[in-house]
This record gives C-alpha cells, sequence and structure tokens, in this order.
C-alpha cells in the first residue's frame, strides 16, 4: 500500500499537469518562455516578501509576480533594450533580492534548496486545496478567453479589428501565468516550474498537426512526465522535482524519435 | 432599398504618428453599404496604416472614427504563423466566428482552396495563403471588409477571378469594401470611390476624376492615367484613340 503522503504528491502532480499543459502551449506559442522563467525567477522573492510580513506564500508570489508584469511592461516603454535583455534583468535581479532578504531573516530556518527545486513529497492537505481549488479557476478562465486569446495569439492586429481586444486577454493571460507558478511553487520549485510548463508542450507539438491536439497530448505528456518521475524518485530514492523534469524530458525525446511516423499519419 | 445606403464606417481628418512621426494625416471618407473603396498610393504612402486607423487597431489616433458595425471581415497585409503554432486551415477558418461545416466549405470553395481544408497553414504557399485568408474574412459574412493587398502572390488568373469575387461580393452581400492595392487597372474599374494617399489626401473621388488630377499623375506618372482610360473605352465606348483622360 502507498503511504498517505506519496498519495498526497501524485494528486498534487496530477492537478499541476492538468493546469500547466494547457497554459504551456500558449506560453510557446506566444513566445513566452523566457518570461514565464523570469516570472518563476521572481517568486523567490515573493517567498521571502511572504516570510518578512508573514503572508501566505502562493498569494504573495502571486502578488510580486504580477509586480513584475506590469514594472515589465513600464521598462518596455521607457527604454528601447530588447525583451530578452529586459526579462534577464528582472530574473536575476529579483532573484538577487530575494537571495539577499533571505540573509537577513537569520531567525528563520529557511530551506532554500526545497524552494528552488520543490518538495512534492511534503505536500499537506491545504497544499492540495490550494492547486485543485486554484487548478479548476485557471481552468475554466481559460476556456472562457480561449477563443479571443486564441485569435490574439494568431495575430493581434487581426484579432484587434474582428473586435477581439487583444490587450485585455493578454493581460488576463499574464496573471494566469502568475497564478500558475504561485500555486504550483511549492510543488516543481521555481527553476523547474518553467520546465514543466514548455516540455510538456514542447514534446506536443512533435506529434500534433491542430491547436486543441496540441493541448490534450501536451497535458498527457504532462501528466506522464508527474507518475514516472514521482514513481521513480520513490524507487531510487532521487529528488521529485528534478526526477519529473528528467522523465518530461526523456519522453521529449521520444517524440522526436516517433516525428516521422507521427507526421505519415497527419493529412 | 433603403438600407443600401447605410454608412458603415466613417473617418474624419483622421491620422496617426508614432514617435513624432506623422504616419499620415487628414484622411476622411467614409463606406457606405454596397460601396468599393480604393486606397492607391506609394510604398510607405500610409496606406495600411490607414486602414488599421479605420479598423480601430491603434490606440492613439488623432481625428474621429466612428464604427456603424462589429461585423468586420479583415485581410492584413502581412501575417505569420509561427511553426510553434500546428493549425490547419480548418482551424483558421473559425479563429473569430463560429462556423458551420456548410459554411467554411463554401467560403474556401469561393476561393478556390476547398482541397486544402486539412492541410497545415505553415505548408502553403503565398498565393494559396491569400486565399485562405480571404475565405476566412467573408465566411463571417461580414458588413464591412477590408482587404489589405488581398491579391498579393497570387497567379494571373486567380488575381483576375479573385478581384470578380470581391465585386460580386460587395454587390451580392451589400457590403462595404475598403481595399488596399497596386493593381491600378483592376481597380479603378471596380471602385466606386478612390483616395490617392502620399502621407496624406493627394487625391479623392470617382476613379475616372482621379485620373484626371494632376496629383494622380504625378504620384504614377502618365502611363497610369492611360492605363485606366484604355480600360475605359471598353465600357463607355467612347473611342478617342489617343489615349487621353478628357472623355465623356
Amino acid at each position: 500500500m502507498l503511504n498517505d503522503f506519496f498519495i498526497r504528491a501524485l494528486l498534487a502532480g496530477i492537478g499541476i499537469a492538468l493546469i500547466t499543459g494547457p497554459i504551456g502551449c500558449f506560453v510557446i506559442w506566444r513566445r513566452l518562455s523566457f518570461f514565464a522563467g523570469t516570472l518563476a525567477h521572481s517568486a523567490l522573492l515573493g517567498v521571502t516578501m511572504a516570510l518578512v510580513f508573514e503572508l501566505n506564500i502562493a498569494f504573495s508570489v502571486f502578488l510580486i509576480s504580477a509586480v513584475l508584469a506590469i514594472f515589465l511592461l513600464q521598462l518596455q516603454t521607457k527604454t528601447n533594450l530588447p525583451n530578452d535583455a529586459l526579462l534577464g534583468l528582472l530574473a536575476h535581479s529579483s532573484l538577487a533580492i530575494g537571495l539577499v532578504i533571505i540573509g537577513f531573516l537569520t531567525t528563520i530556518r529557511f530551506d532554500v534548496m526545497g524552494l528552488l527545486f520543490g518538495d512534492i513529497l511534503a505536500v499537506s492537505q491545504s497544499d492540495l486545496l490550494l492547486i485543485w481549488g486554484g487548478g479548476v479557476f485557471i481552468l475554466i478562465i481559460l476556456k472562457i478567453i480561449w477563443k479571443p486569446l486564441f485569435a490574439s495569439t494568431i495575430n493581434y492586429d487581426l484579432a484587434k479589428a474582428e473586435g477581439m481586444n487583444p490587450d485585455r486577454y493578454n493581460a488576463i493571460f499574464t496573471i494566469l501565468m502568475a497564478a500558475i507558478i504561485a500555486i504550483s511553487i511549492k510543488i516543481v520549485g521555481l527553476l523547474l516550474i518553467t520546465g514543466m510548463l514548455i516540455i510538456p508542450a514542447a514534446l506536443a507539438r512533435n506529434i500534433s498537426n491542430n491547436p486543441l491536439q496540441m493541448v490534450i497530448l501536451s497535458t498527457i505528456g504532462g501528466l506522464l512526465s508527474i507518475l514516472i518521475g514521482l514513481f521513480s524518485s520513490l524507487e531510487f530514492n532521487t529528488a521529485s522535482g528534478p526526477s519529473i523534469i528528467t522523465a518530461a524530458l526523456i519522453l521529449f525525446c521520444f517524440s522526436l524519435l516517433k516525428f516521422k511516423k507521427y507526421s505519415e499519419l497527419k493529412k | 432599398m433603403e438600407n443600401k445606403n447605410k454608412v458603415l464606417l466613417k473617418v474624419e481628418n483622421a491620422g496617426v504618428s508614432i514617435n513624432d512621426k506623422s504616419l499620415v494625416k487628414g484622411v476622411s471618407f467614409e463606406i457606405k453599404q454596397g460601396e468599393l473603396v480604393t486606397l492607391i498610393g506609394p510604398n510607405g504612402s500610409g496606406k495600411s496604416t490607414t486602414a488599421k486607423i479605420a479598423l480601430g487597431i491603434y490606440k492613439k489616433i488623432d481625428g474621429k472614427v466612428k464604427k456603424y458595425t462589429d461585423k468586420i471581415g479583415y485581410v492584413p497585409q502581412k501575417i505569420s504563423i509561427d511553426w510553434t503554432l500546428p493549425i490547419r486551415v480548418l482551424d483558421f477558418m473559425t479563429l473569430t466566428e463560429e462556423l458551420t461545416q456548410d459554411q467554411i466549405n463554401i467560403a474556401l470553395n469561393l476561393t478556390g482552396v476547398e482541397h486544402l481544408k486539412n492541410k497545415s497553414l505553415s505548408n502553403l504557399s503565398g498565393g494559396e495563403f491569400q486565399r485562405v485568408l480571404i475565405a476566412r474574412a467573408i465566411s463571417k459574412k461580414p458588413e464591412l471588409l477590408v482587404l489589405d493587398e488581398p491579391v498579393q502572390g497570387v497567379d494571373f488568373k486567380g488575381e483576375i477571378a479573385l478581384y470578380e469575387l470581391i465585386k460580386q461580393i460587395s454587390e451580392k452581400m451589400k457590403c462595404g469594401i475598403l481595399l488596399i492595392s497596386h493593381d491600378l487597372h483592376v481597380v479603378m474599374s471596380a471602385t466606386d470611390f478612390v483616395l490617392c494617399l502620399n502621407g496624406h489626401v493627394c487625391c479623392s473621388g470617382a476613379p475616372h476624376k482621379v485620373v484626371k488630377d494632376s496629383k494622380y499623375k504625378e504620384l504614377f506618372g502618365d502611363r497610369a492615367s492611360n492605363i485606366l482610360s484604355l480600360y475605359e473605352h471598353k465600357h463607355d465606348h467612347t473611342h478617342s484613340q489617343d489615349g487621353t483622360i478628357d472623355q465623356k
């Protein structure tokens, strides 16, 4: 019989995979991989803020991510530096500030490794509630805004001309990304959440020929990564977060091998 | 027939500047139902910009734009689909509107690309892609169609057929059309109203008036006037041989 903590870990992981599957597709369609990484890096600052001001961690991470996104928009209008340079600047400076503040928190015991790489085996019941509650909420919002968001992703002008209001949906999507990072930071950690967003979507792209199919395959890929990663971390006593991402990478390699065969199936 | 004259779009003294540099200014025109308005002008004269102003794509513009319809179909000048996004013609057709399979088939059939329905957008040739773009824009039965060089990259035979189709649509579906084109010959013959742009409106009016304008000749050269007058002869049966523009 499996242990309680392991069942909780499985449930948490499945919840995360169900959200990162569809959201991850939009992240790579919209070329936001680096942006997602930046938001994840800023999560460290979010966690330290939570400790300093005794806030809820998920809430604090969400808040810092949102502030960072707004700050990025401001920077874009003030300077002509390319986007990737601005994102790099924000990612590493927010990470650095977070680590500096941790240095001051001598009275609080703090598991930095757990924060960086996640600790899925320490998931509590309230964490589960947050993941599933938040996850259902995120997916419902995504379902509602799917069409205008997708049209805006294809072409801003076209969506705007035909009455879709792309600015609004781009903003909502940024908020969804901040939310998903906030609720999954404890499970996969801030260095690996971007991997969970990107790798399943990337492997799905190799074997799909339409958007819906890619979303479904990305979700399945994420679920398989979670299952394989968790069971192997139990078996080989490896860190759970990195095991999940490694499993995703192996699946990605398989998707490359199968590429030819699948593309023949496509019309 | 009273609603034939319903105004769909009214642009008043509109313009847009980016970083204090004016792209186009002082543009006024209106489009009524069943009317085909054409924008012509050299490269960089603000044709696409004017179309985008009319569509409300810019956040900050000078002047006023009033839209009296929400049913708009747009064929942008340039659209690139990233490889990371797998999308078939079929998925693209329903981008901004829910359509039945029948509606999709009919629209694709009109532009001659029904056989490409299940193909990936990224595998289409330039001309095929334009046909899909036009099919998508007309499939939602818009009241206002904005076509930014819709036949670029389409073969010669297809070009004539597509212009013919555009003309038919404006007549049958009674929708207003804003067309941007380089092809003076074809455009002028079907257009109700022409705006000749070069950063501002150089001249505007019915085609046969515009070609008489000295500013038009300055912009496109005397040959451009001749092309039209020769073409118009076929319809007007005014057989002046020298090809000068003063006829009727």
